[in-house]
């Protein structure tokens, strides 16, 4: 299971991998923001995509719309880990086609719970 | 301030000018009633020194408040040394002690965690042979060796317990960064209240000044009704975090953003 962790500060990209290792996914890649995600995906034979929204170059919105663009990438599992709380915020990530959505702060339990459930359903 | 806004905005000497005008007109319309063409266009003249001895009156005060303003705004010596880029430092200085210190914790628990799992994993692997010397299963040799690897043990956990101890307290130490962080943006947000304050201020003063020279300002409507009309077909953007959790368009926990998505059929 190989997953990339995309947020801009470097220690939220630190509390994820950490508590990804936590659960047993040892293998991740990093990236500070989607343009450098894209390429990184696009490339490596990523399972799985945990973002942040707001970021500068490409936001984690914008990032999630181009892998669902992208034949190759569209059925890649993506959950945004995000501040980003507002209603319509959440509605368009769902439009956009999230597998999950976490808002920070969080607890590794919740992070554990949506992990599993995406799985769940990508397996299932 | 409360002086500079009476100097520029009293009622006085408005007032003054107005009965100066109507008095003005009022003999204008006089001459004119009685004939005399040629005064009253001569009192023409008098009302536009009227008028332009007020805007210079109201142009030399508005100097001298716009002066002070903007020296109470601090920004009169924007760049170097200045409160505006103190306080930009101040802000790159929480972001620098935030990531020192949330780094800093999480040095410790990476040091932490491995000397936590080697006591548990030593400590029940001694247990099991315990249980077997209680079970009186426990050949003489490997008596021997368990009480060798127990004396071991001991002398490592106290020493590990110890390193432990010194970590979380080093853990705790280096939430400090919350009371300096906390306490400067403090000061920053002061800073913006009392710049807003003193913005305001301009603004009634600059709208003084169309009152007095009668400016209107169509042009900056349009754009006021342009601005107005944006949110509407806005798109969605990131925004932060959301200070004010109370408002109704936005989740207060885990558990709203579980709701939406499972009402929207996920």
């Amino acid at each position: 299971m190989k997953i990339l962790i995309v947020d801009d500060f470097s220690t939220m990209r630190r509390i994820v991998k950490n508590l990804l290792r936590d659960l047993g996914f040892t293998n991740t890649a990093e990236a500070d923001d989607g343009t450098t995600a894209l390429p990184m995906l696009e490339n490596g034979d990523f399972d799985f995509l945990v973002t942040d929204w707001n970021m500068p170059g490409m936001t984690g919105l914008d990032l999630l719309k181009k892998v669902r663009a992208d034949d190759r990438l569209k059925s890649l599992p993506v959950l945004m880990v995000t501040a980003e709380a507002k209603r319509d915020q959440i509605v368009a990530a769902a439009q956009a086609g999230v597998n999950g959505y976490v808002v920070k702060p969080f607890t590794a339990a919740v992070l554990k719970e949506k992990i599993d459930k995406i799985f769940e359903r990508v397996e299932g | 301030m409360a002086d500079i806004t009476a100097d520029t905005t009293g009622p006085g000497d408005g007032q003054e000018v107005g009965s100066e005008i109507r008095s003005l007109a009022e003999d204008m319309l006089k001459q004119l009633e009685n004939g005399n063409l040629g005064k009253a266009v001569a009192m023409v003249n008098d009302l536009n020194e009227v008028r332009d001895r007020t805007l210079y009156d109201e142009i030399g005060h508005l100097t001298r408040a716009l002066h002070e303003s903007i020296k109470n705004l601090k920004i009169d010596s924007i760049g170097a040394g200045s409160e505006i880029e103190h306080a930009t430092d101040k802000l790159a200085y929480v972001v620098e002690m935030t990531d020192k210190s949330a780094n800093r914790t999480m040095d410790l628990v990476d040091a932490s965690l491995p000397l936590a799992a080697d006591i548990q994993g030593r400590a029940s692997a001694l247990s099991a042979q315990w249980q077997r010397f209680l079970n009186k299963e426990l050949k003489p040799e490997e008596f021997r060796t368990l009480t060798k690897d127990i004396n071991i043990f001991l002398q490592d956990s106290a020493q590990q317990s110890q390193t432990l101890q010194g970590q979380l307290s080093d853990i705790m130490l280096a939430q400090d960064f919350q009371d300096l962080t906390g306490q400067v943006i403090h000061k920053v947000a002061d800073l913006v209240r009392e710049v807003e304050t003193r913005l305001v201020n301009l603004v009634a003063m600059a709208g003084h000044i169309d009152s007095i020279t009668g400016i209107t300002h169509s042009d900056l409507e349009v754009v006021t009704e342009t601005e107005e009309a944006a949110p509407e077909e806005a798109n969605i953007v990131a925004e932060g975090p959301q200070i004010n959790k109370d408002s109704d368009d936005v989740v207060s926990s885990q558990d709203d953003v579980d709701d939406l998505l499972s009402s929207l059929g996920f």
